[in-house]
């Protein structure tokens, strides 16, 4: 690991200026689950590490505007126990699906939301979009994990995040301080991410000298939520594919839906399809089905993945049914 | 926050660059609280919490498997919390209470995780064991009546090559169900 500085900021304001001192050179530090096995492997290198972690203004779990700010550095299991957070199961389920109390303890929801792909090409020192002498590795080689929409361009990975559907499923908003004193901007989570045609330019729309430093969620009302997530083993590991659904239900019939899916394209993905097959329905086993089926209509699957497409399609069906108490069974 | 509190020892220190105090560089000297003492060492920016227990204290049964990383053999607790040590900065450990595996022994008096081990037979190679114990035991406090499926959930993140998971499951199940 090469030598770099770090820097432990109190405020937001004075993280924002440590981080503009290095423009593009500097690295936001929290738990460092992700990061530091990155530093430590030389795939990202870097002149500054900012701790934003003794920021007490990036902690905890506030009432506001009839809905629910989340600090960026609260934990999984601050989110998964907050009575705050009762109305919300979709984000509970995420929390129950990483296997480790390690992950649990310290793993922070910022640090989810902006952590880097796992494709392995990536991880190995080729860059986010895995090129290797003009071909592109997720095309010509093992892509069984990559992704299965939103793949046309040059990225193939999927993004990493686990709250990010369920959030995005719940109209989440995030705040955006920096680059200078001050400065904020809100914007709805799924415009937060980004495909990038280029190694430079990321996973989320966070500039240099920016911070993400709060997530805000809408009032729950009456709305019914569930995250499915496919996992492949038993312990720690990352799904193959997921979906979050949240609903809201009047009268027995759905008056709007939002189903994203997770871990099947560079971003978190909406699907509109499966949202619009629901409008107006009753939520019963066949049309959770009839939504699975239209969520991955479009699906662009690579050489080694299609199956990911079917599990993609499972994952919207049982993420209804879960968040409407008709899933049944263990799986 | 003192500018001046930087050592030099290896790499020369640079504080306040830009007058700024905030910022690390180079080695410097810094006091851990680990297993109730503090302890003084000396890091660098890079220096992972992991090495500094294992290198600079001697305290030896967090385990270094830097290729996997994620195993838990390196977990130890900060502020009561489970934590991969490997992936931990020393100097973000600073003013927090440390403690490893070596803290569950008090003379001839062990911790009910550690007999509960040995008693369900939960290692066979001993590698991931010191990781394990220091998980279950900082799962137990924050799941007293844990069931088996929570216990599942809860220690997926320690690795056993020698697949003793199902001693381990069911020590740590019976300490929940004893309330320990």
């Amino acid at each position: 690991m090469n030598p770099f500085e770090y820097a432990h900021p109190q405020t937001e304001n004075e993280a924002v200026a440590l981080l503009g001192e290095h423009p593009g050179d500097s690295t936001i530090l929290a738990a460092g689950m992700d990061l530091m096995p990155l530093l430590q492997q030389s795939v990202l290198e870097t002149k500054r590490v900012v701790d934003i972690t003794r920021v007490d203004s990036l902690r905890g779990i506030d009432t506001v505007d009839g809905g629910v700010t989340i600090g960026v550095l609260t934990t999984l299991e601050e989110i998964a126990y907050s009575p705050l957070l009762a109305e919300y199961p979709s984000l509970r389920d995420v929390v129950d699906g990483v296997r480790a109390i390690q992950v649990q303890q310290n793993g922070t929801l910022g640090g989810d939301l902006c952590h880097l792909p796992n494709c392995w090409y990536f991880r190995s020192g080729y860059g986010l979009l895995a090129r290797d002498g003009g071909r592109s590795l997720p095309e010509v080689g093992d892509n069984r994990y990559h992704a299965v929409f939103g793949n046309s361009g040059p990225a193939k990975f999927v993004s990493a995040s686990r709250f990010a559907p369920a959030f995005i499923a719940w109209g989440a908003q995030v705040r955006i301080t920096g680059p200078e004193p001050d400065q904020e901007q809100w914007l709805p989570l799924d415009q937060f991410f980004v495909t990038p045609q280029t190694d430079r330019q990321g996973v989320t729309l966070l500039k240099p000298g920016q911070l993400l430093t709060h997530v805000w969620l809408p009032g729950a009302g009456q709305k019914l939520s569930a995250t499915y997530e496919v996992l492949e083993m038993e312990g720690l590991d990352w799904p193959l594919t997921a979906a979050a659904a949240t609903l809201d239900v009047d009268a027995g019939r759905v008056r709007r839906a939002s189903i994203v899916l997770g871990h099947v394209a560079p971003t978190p993905w909406v699907s509109h399809p499966a949202a619009d097959v629901l409008i107006g329905q009753t939520v019963t086993p066949e049309t959770a089905r009839l939504a699975g089926e239209a969520a991955v209509s479009e699906a662009t699957p690579l050489s080694a993945n299609a199956y990911k497409v079917r599990l993609a399609q499972t994952s919207v069906t049982r993420a209804i049914l879960k968040a409407t108490g008709q899933l049944e069974g263990g799986l | 926050m003192a500018a001046t509190a930087v050592a030099t020892r290896g790499e020369p220190a640079v504080a306040a660059q830009d007058g700024n105090t905030n910022v690390v560089s180079g080695a410097k000297e810094i006091t851990l609280n680990v297993n109730g003492e503090d302890r003084k060492v000396t890091v660098e920016p890079r220096t992972s919490l992991l090495e500094v227990l294992r290198d600079q204290l001697g305290l030896t049964g967090c385990k270094d498997l830097q290729d996997i990383y994620v195993d838990g053999a390196d977990t130890v607790m900060i502020d009561g919390k489970a934590t991969y040590a490997g992936t931990t900065f020393a100097l973000q450990a600073e003013g927090k209470k440390i403690r490893t595996v070596e803290s569950l022994r008090d003379g001839r008096s062990i911790d009910p995780v550690i007999a509960g081990f040995v008693k369900h037979d939960g290692l066979q190679c001993g590698y991931c064991t010191p990781g394990f114990v220091v998980a279950t035991r900082a799962f137990l406090e924050q799941n007293p009546t844990a069931s088996l499926e929570e216990i599942r959930k809860g220690l997926g993140g320690n690795v056993c090559r020698c697949g003793t998971y199902d001693g381990i499951t069911k020590c740590a199940l019976e300490l929940a169900k004893g309330g320990a």
